[in-house]
């Protein structure tokens, strides 16, 4: 080659100070509406993630009609709150379970992590995606309640606050978990076993599909270890008339013991993460 | 050029659990070369590049890759290399915005247009990841590995799935980033690709340097005798020789002039790299 100075394109003087790097919030935030994007973009999660709880939920609304659960509460009011439930785990823990999985398998991960960019900035992308996907999908629930099934929008500031910390509390413990077991999930292939089969058992038993004074004590039991149990009960204490509460096994809506569950799942969700989050596919490196 | 070393590696040892893949390896790349590792499947080529690109951790040796152990080298180190991996795209996204989404990572990004048209992408800005064919998605991997305007770009086996006239472009394009300066370490299973771009090959076999050059000299390659062929009044005649300038100028003594259907050959670079791995013919 010759001695002509060609300069190295962005090299820099060894005594020059380094770069500027793009901050982890700037770039979290364009990988968060790019997440937006492809999630709706995408129509299998379209359909079977953002859609599949209203679908549910309008089936459940036609079998049962207008039966009433107590005075004042019909079975589909009592279905529609379990259904915000079910959508919050939907688009956060099955959403995040599934789609980490997938870009595990496909390497997403391997090609961020050989960039600058920050890995906080890939968790701040998802955080985003998440809160934007789950509050379309409460959306969406509520428009179906209101429209169909008489559901009431909160009235008193006490409710829309217990809605707030109910829906912010929930959605960060699924996600967690979410993010925890994509990582027990070998390949996008297995993810039915690890992520959707457990979630389908959960709202089962959680008042998401079936109301919860049905569901047999020892299942009710099982139940309240996992969050699912506990978002959908604070849900029904907001969407619910106060007699409503007395078809709670505790005839109380118990909003302490919900916020401790869930602040104990956020805690272990985090756990879980930081210990079993992996940028690359199992066996591979 | 500098003779500033880009890549420096000494005993490089990696096995996974009894198995031995890389086996002492030392390589010394200068700033500005353009490298290729060759070898068989198994030969410990990817696993040496992925140590070297901080994706997967050493057992022994001293590695340091622009100045910095890239076991334990951060996010400025990696603003300064470039990873073109062989991977599914996004499926949901498009050309065009996975390309600006990645420019956004790097400090001092090109122009992701620009990329876009480099890669030979352009006018499939729009289309999303699910509709690439094969060789699309490898030239969205080689734009999303250059759109940080890399010092040193690691290459595993880039123009695979390629037909004749994207590897011709693909060629052009590492020549083109070459010139800039650009450090590149390929590696291929496709000897014409690493005699037309390197500047120097390494051979690896068992884990293994088996031989080290410029591809022309590789293995003795200039020294070994040559093929004279030519057609004689009673059909083609072939020649070993070590002088086969004599040779030629013997014959054109003989045609008084033009040699019918002249050929003289050396060893090809395949026939010294199959020699090389021990592979049989």
């Amino acid at each position: 080659m010759t001695a002509t100075s060609v300069s190295r394109p962005g090299a820099t003087p060894a005594d020059a100070v380094q770069p500027r790097l793009p901050g982890a919030w700037r770039t979290g935030l364009v990988r968060g509406q790019m997440e937006v994007r492809a999630f709706f973009r995408e129509r299998q999660t379209v359909v079977f993630v953002f859609a599949m709880p209203a679908i549910v939920l309008v089936l459940l609304g036609s079998i049962y009609g207008h039966e009433h659960a107590t005075r004042g509460v019909t079975v589909v009011q009592l279905f529609t709150a379990g259904m915000i439930a079910g959508g919050i785990g939907a688009t956060s823990f099955q959403n995040l379970g599934l789609t980490i999985a997938a870009e595990r398998e496909r390497g997403t991960l391997k090609r961020l992590r050989g960039t600058p960019l920050a890995p906080a900035a890939y968790f701040i992308g998802k955080v985003i995606q998440v809160f934007v996907c789950t509050i379309a999908e409460v959306v969406v629930l509520i428009v179906v309640g209101v429209a169909l099934y008489h559901l009431h929008l909160p009235t008193s500031a006490a409710k829309w606050w217990t809605l707030a910390w109910v829906f912010v509390l929930g959605t960060v413990a699924c996600s967690l978990i979410g993010i925890g077991i994509s990582s027990l999930s070998s390949s996008a292939t297995n993810s039915f076993p690890v992520i959707s089969l457990p979630f389908l058992v959960l709202q089962f038993i959680s008042g998401v599909y079936v109301p919860f004074y049905n569901v047999p004590p020892w299942l009710q039991h099982i139940a309240a270890i996992f969050p699912l149990k506990w978002l959908s009960q604070g849900l029904r204490s907001v969407f619910l008339p106060a007699q409503a509460a007395a078809l709670e096994p505790t005839h109380t809506w118990q909003h302490g013991q919900t916020a401790l569950v869930l602040a104990a799942w956020i805690v272990g969700g985090l756990v879980l993460c930081l210990t079993t989050f992996r940028w690359r596919p199992r066996g591979d490196g | 050029m500098n003779s500033e070393t880009a890549i420096h590696v000494r005993g490089l040892r990696k096995s996974y659990g009894e198995t031995l893949a890389v086996d002492g390896i030392d390589l010394d790349i200068s700033s500005g070369e353009v490298f290729a590792l060759l070898g068989p499947n198994g030969a410990g080529k990817t696993t040496t590049v992925e140590i070297l690109e901080g994706y997967r951790h050493r057992d022994g040796g001293t590695v340091a890759v622009l100045g910095q152990d890239p076991a334990n080298a951060g996010r400025h180190w990696r603003a300064r290399i470039g990873i073109v991996l062989q991977l599914t795209a996004e499926p949901e996204l498009t050309v065009a915005e996975m390309v600006s989404m990645f420019a956004g990572f790097y400090p001092n990004p090109r122009d992701p247009g620009e990329v876009i048209e480099l890669a030979g992408l352009g006018g499939l800005t729009a289309r999303r990841g699910n509709q690439l064919s094969g060789g699309q998605r490898r030239r969205l991997d080689v734009a999303l590995g250059i759109v940080g305007r890399p010092e040193l770009l690691f290459l595993d086996e880039p123009t695979t799935g390629f037909d004749p006239e994207a590897r011709r472009q693909f060629w052009e394009l590492i020549e083109r980033l070459a010139g800039e300066g650009t450090t590149i370490l390929l590696t291929t299973h496709y000897l014409p690709e690493a005699e037309a771009l390197a500047d120097r090959v390494a051979v690896l076999a068992g884990g293994q340097v088996v031989a080290l050059g410029a591809p022309a000299t590789l293995g003795g390659r200039v020294s070994q005798d040559a093929q004279v062929s030519w057609e004689a009044a009673d059909g083609r005649r072939t020649l070993q020789t070590a002088t086969p300038t004599k040779v030629v100028a013997e014959l054109a003594g003989q045609f008084g002039g033009e040699i019918p259907g002249l050929a003289v050959t050396r060893p090809s670079l395949e026939d010294v790299y199959l020699e090389l791995i021990g592979a049989d013919r």
